[in-house]
């Protein structure tokens, strides 16, 4: 049986190639800190990510991973330390400027998050219905369908999110992210809980909307082959602070316990 | 290193307000110091206050949901009024048969219909629509708000850059405010109408002779005030339910608790507002 580093899988696309200008980061995280209560979830932890590049963030239960992608979008307020998105810090920010940071940012929900009472396409064309009123209810439809059909999911408009599996919810909970045309993609648990076919269509289904929409992301999994396959650059967190940051192969030369414990039982 | 702790509390970049502690709780246990209680309450206090702005912010400013709040009277309204005339209908028979037998003790039969009408419009119309409404509409504004919430749904929508305070809370209270008016004045006439009933079955009476008798030294001081007073009713069932339903945690557990904090407050803040109101109308309408 092959082990996780011999399997051969697809890389992700480098930022560089994907034509963005990996300068100026589109994500810089410095210093952050959360507790809930007593409990300390996030300790000075600062990362970035570049514009097309596609961060994984990996760590034990609880060491708050989806925290941080939550801090990110500005749903939980951080006690100190700074998210800034394209240079702009967004914890300052009004509601009306952090809705239009939010725009520019499409965020994967690990169970989805559907609205349960609306169908596959109206939780689609939400975020258009608000935010492009412009757009006719013509050109409303044919943009949600033309993004159920990115992810797969054309033949399910009329159908209630609960009459879907739950692989297929990520996937119109993908498209539904992608609605405003995104810049910024936060995948939280993309292959949480579903099978291991399913989870490679989410895998590859993610490295094509890189490849088209060439969006910086940070993905947090424990799918260690998630991870390997749709990153560029690989974080690990342990107790609120990143252990180590590098490339699969970085990882795998680390001399850190934790990092090989954590390797070694993935 | 900038602390962040209070932004929040200045209306900038608010996440929705989380529960430090279920209110009911706190109510109904007692921490070691005899003022826990008392703090949680004004931290309860406190943070609907802080819900209150925010959704009056949002109200105010475009875009408008006037879809959401279409549903919203369809649903509070529309689906309400079966049972608020049932409520309605029934206690104008209690009030009507105890009335007839009080007044006869007395002698003054004859002001069976005005007592029954007075009775009705000022007090019992309007506090039995505000109960009954707190009841159907709190337990289900509550419980499907924090049904969205434990789902994420209320998260996604803000991540989608949209104002759950305008989206989902404006709406349901502003739909509460304008319904509670009609929804009074459907159970006044049920409730009159069914008093009617009772005494005609007892004695011969008809229509007419009651509604001459009954509203003779009535006037719109009389009718008015009373009915657009479930106007704050609604306020409070609206936003009490809004804000224990958008702050609930704890999934199915939590959920049943938004909703019945939601029937519990709400019915007790209703019955509170509504000493106050009888109060000022006492002296604003004498």
């Amino acid at each position: 049986m092959d082990t996780i580093d011999q399997i051969p899988i697809p890389t992700a696309i480098e930022p560089e190639k994907a034509g963005k200008d990996s300068s100026a980061p589109a994500i810089a995280v410095d210093n952050l800190h959360k507790s809930f209560g007593s409990q300390k979830v996030l300790n000075g932890i600062s990362l970035t990510v570049k514009p097309g590049e596609t961060l994984a963030v990996l760590g034990r239960s609880g060491t708050g991973k989806s925290v941080l992608l939550r801090l990110t979008i500005g749903l939980e307020q951080p006690d100190s330390g700074s998210i800034r998105i394209h240079g702009q810090d967004i914890a300052g920010l009004g509601l009306d400027q952090l809705g239009d940071i939010r725009m520019k940012m499409g965020f994967l929900f690990q169970h989805a998050a559907l609205y349960d009472s609306l169908n596959v396409a109206e939780n689609v064309a939400f975020p258009l219905q608000h935010h492009r009123r412009e757009m006719s209810k013509s050109q409303q439809d044919d943009r949600v369908r033309q993004l159920l059909a990115e992810v797969g999911m054309e033949g399910h408009l009329d159908k209630m999110p609960s009459d879907i599996s739950g692989g297929m919810q990520k996937r119109v909970g993908l498209a539904r992210a992608l609605a405003l045309q995104p810049d910024i993609l936060l995948l939280d648990e993309p292959t949480a809980g579903l099978d291991p076919i399913s989870s490679g269509e989410i895998d590859d289904l993610v490295l094509k909307l890189q490849a088209e929409h060439h969006m910086a992301s940070i993905v947090v999994t424990h799918d260690l082959h998630s991870a390997r396959t749709i990153a560029n650059r690989l974080a690990l967190l342990n107790e609120g602070n990143v252990v180590i940051e590098g490339s699969f192969e970085e990882l795998q030369k680390s001399d850190i316990e934790f990092v090989r414990e954590f390797l070694g039982h993935s | 290193m900038i602390n962040r702790k209070f932004r929040t509390v200045a209306g900038i970049d608010p996440p929705l307000l989380e529960p430090r502690t279920s209110l009911m709780s706190s109510m109904s246990s007692v921490g070691s110091s005899p003022l826990g209680p008392i703090s949680r309450f004004l931290e309860w206090f406190g943070d609907l206050g802080i819900f209150f702005w925010r959704v009056v912010c949002a109200a105010v400013t475009p875009p408008f949901e006037f879809r959401e709040l279409f549903r919203q009277l369809d649903e509070i309204g529309s689906m309400s009024l079966p049972l608020v005339a049932l409520a309605g209908a029934a206690t104008g028979v209690v009030l009507s048969l105890e009335a007839r037998y009080s007044l006869t003790r007395f002698g003054a039969k004859s002001l069976l219909p005005a007592a029954l009408v007075f009775s009705v419009i000022h007090e019992t119309g309007p506090i039995i629509t505000g109960l009954v409404v707190s009841g159907r509409v709190g337990a289900g504004i509550g419980a499907e708000l924090a049904s969205m919430k434990v789902t994420e749904q209320i998260d996604a929508i803000e991540a989608s850059a949209v104002s759950p305070y305008r989206l989902l809370a404006a709406p349901r209270i502003l739909a509460c405010i304008l319904v509670l008016p009609l929804l009074t004045l459907a159970a006044d006439a049920s409730g009159l109408l069914m008093g009617w009933v009772a005494q005609a079955l007892v004695e011969p009476l008809s229509l007419h002779q009651f509604v001459n008798a009954g509203f003779k030294g009535a006037g719109f001081n009389d009718f008015l005030p009373p009915t657009f007073k479930t106007m704050a009713f609604g306020l409070i069932i609206g936003l009490i339910a809004c804000f224990q339903g958008m702050r609930t945690r704890g999934g199915a557990a939590g959920v049943g608790r938004a909703a019945t904090s939601s029937v519990v407050l709400s019915s007790l803040f209703v019955i509170l507002a509504d000493v106050v109101l009888v109060k000022l109308i006492l002296i604003f309408f004498p």
